[in-house]
């Protein structure tokens, strides 16, 4: 059976239809990435996935029960990292996991929170400030925070798309490494507007069809041995056929449903909330 | 450092041209305004004995500000315990807001000179409705910046909140506290000096012991020298107050 089951879920913002019959299922232990262009729906997609908004039609299902709210065996990984900036990384990580794990003594949620901090090797910046971080250091702490409240389920949000290309290229190798070495299954389900970077992180690939009423291609595999070096993106027969169909995918949903489905302008920007201010 | 004596020197240079100025009024057109050095000459008792108390409104300048300072605390406290929790209320409920948000408006306003003879008519005495008055007065840009604080709390970390599962408690100490902090701060800085504002016409109306009662005492005993140094203090006061609270919200704002 599988852990996570997404069928046919559909999402309007208004007049606005962002996704339309999407079927999605994750195994225990999967790492699945949905590749699409920026505007997709990508986001909207995860963040009904996690709970986090509410969706129009279609069930969403986790472990079996219907998911109405964030799940306690969930985190989530944020592209702008968010963390809070009157925190130091060590109070940011130890926040997730008082809140995970109320119940344990203070010495030991602390050693859970360091531990975690070591892990990404934020060993020696425990007291810094995020402000005193640089980029690739924020999402490290971040990533910490996700891992230490020992999820079954992790959402990405295109976590590496802020940082630069090398930046990018470690994180990537440490989020395969931790998803392997926390002794337990990790489900993940990433979204990201790169194509190599899922083929580096992921078990199965889909693709997102530019929306408005976005759909997913059917899924890719990826059977390549971990861990996966950049240099197998250009030499690796698989990887190069994974990235050309993806390519493909993505280049003629756009082509088509661009004139087509698109609609009027107007209506967008209806979605910007109007708020009182003094 | 040079930066800050060129300054400074240039900031002593307005003191004299304006020093310079109140003289050549009481010089030539209004006869009745003690020069500066008259203003010193009958003043100087009460400056140079400031902690000095001869009778109850012939008080050394640092008693009669002691007092103001005492009074204006008591009703700045009582304005931000008020205004700080309406402010999160406003901020946080948009109920709330379109409830209250006219009243609001309405009432922030009227002048100290109005409310406080019904802060006479209420409590009888002129001590709590002096407080209430201050109070009243300096409450509103409390209650607005903080309620503006609250809105502009950035998404992100409302979303760290709800994915953190955080306790509402926890939510409210570790996010919406720390987000509002700053804007909280620039209102009791705004708030204080209203407070102060305040003073002045609260102590004259109800003739209670302090820089603005002594300053209407002396209008009524025609030695106008005390009125400028009720003016003087208080502008000094109110000035050092303010660079006070400038300098806590900087120390905030680094965070």
């Amino acid at each position: 059976m599988s852990f996570i089951e997404l069928k046919d879920v559909s999402k309007s913002y208004g007049p606005r239809n962002v996704l339309s019959g999407v079927n999605l299922t994750l195994d225990e232990g999967e790492f699945v990435s949905i590749v699409g262009a920026s505007a997709s729906g990508k986001t909207t997609l995860l963040k009904a996935a996690a709970g986090l908004i509410p969706y129009d039609k279609g069930s969403i299902t986790m472990a079996g029960e219907a998911v109405t709210d964030f799940s306690t065996k969930a985190s989530y990984i944020f592209q702008n990292y968010s963390l809070l900036p009157w925190l130091s990384a060590f109070e940011n990580v130890n926040l997730a996991v008082e809140a995970a794990f109320p119940d344990w003594p203070k010495p030991k949620q602390k050693e859970q929170s360091e531990k975690y901090l070591q892990m990404v090797g934020l060993g020696a910046a425990l007291l810094k400030k995020p402000s005193q971080l640089s980029g690739g250091m924020r999402q490290r702490v971040s990533i910490a925070r996700a891992f230490a409240t020992e999820p079954r389920v992790m959402f990405l949000d295109e976590p590496f798309g802020a940082l630069d290309a090398l930046t990018r290229a470690t994180l990537q190798q440490e989020l395969t490494t931790l998803c392997r070495s926390v002794g337990r299954p990790v489900t993940a389900l990433m979204i990201t507007n790169n194509v190599d970077e899922a083929i580096l992180l992921s078990d199965r690939i889909l693709a997102l069809s530019r929306g408005p009423g976005a759909t997913l291609s059917p899924a890719v595999s990826v059977n390549l041995p971990r861990p996966r070096g950049a240099d197998l993106l250009m030499h690796d027969d698989q990887a190069i056929r994974v990235r050309n169909h993806l390519a493909e995918f993505l280049l003629a949903g756009s082509d088509r449903t661009r004139p087509a489905q698109r609609p009027e302008a107007p209506a967008a920007s209806k979605d910007v909330p109007v708020e009182a201010s003094i | 450092m040079k930066q800050f004596l060129n300054n400074f020197a240039l900031s002593l240079v307005g003191l004299f041209i304006v020093g310079g100025l109140w003289a050549l009024l009481s010089a030539t057109v209004s006869p009745d305004l003690p020069s500066p050095w008259r203003t010193w000459q009958e003043s100087k008792v009460y400056i140079l004995n400031p902690w000095e108390k001869r009778g109850e409104m012939d008080q050394g300048i640092g008693l009669m500000t002691a007092y103001s300072l005492f009074r204006v605390a008591k009703g700045f406290f009582l304005a931000i315990l008020i205004g700080t929790p309406l402010g999160f209320m406003l901020g946080s409920s948009n109920t709330f807001f379109k409830m209250f948000d006219p009243t609001i408006q309405l009432l922030r306003p009227i002048s100290p000179l109005a409310w406080l003879p019904l802060g006479l008519v209420l409590f009888r005495q002129s001590e709590p409705a002096a407080l209430f008055t201050i109070a009243l007065c300096s409450m509103w840009p409390t209650v607005i910046n903080t309620m503006t604080g609250v809105r502009a709390i950035p998404q992100d970390y409302l979303n760290v909140a709800r994915v953190l599962r955080l306790s509402k408690w926890r939510q409210f100490t570790k996010v919406w506290l720390p987000a509002t902090l700053p804007y909280m701060f620039t209102g009791y800085r705004l708030s204080l000096g209203i407070a102060w504002l305040v003073i002045v016409a609260a102590e004259m109306l109800t003739g209670t012991p302090g820089v603005g009662g002594f300053l209407w005492q002396e209008y009524n005993s025609l030695i106008y020298s005390h009125i400028l140094l009720s003016i003087l203090t208080i502008g000094i006061v109110g000035f050092a107050l303010d660079r006070m609270m400038g300098f806590a919200e900087t120390k905030l704002r680094a965070i």
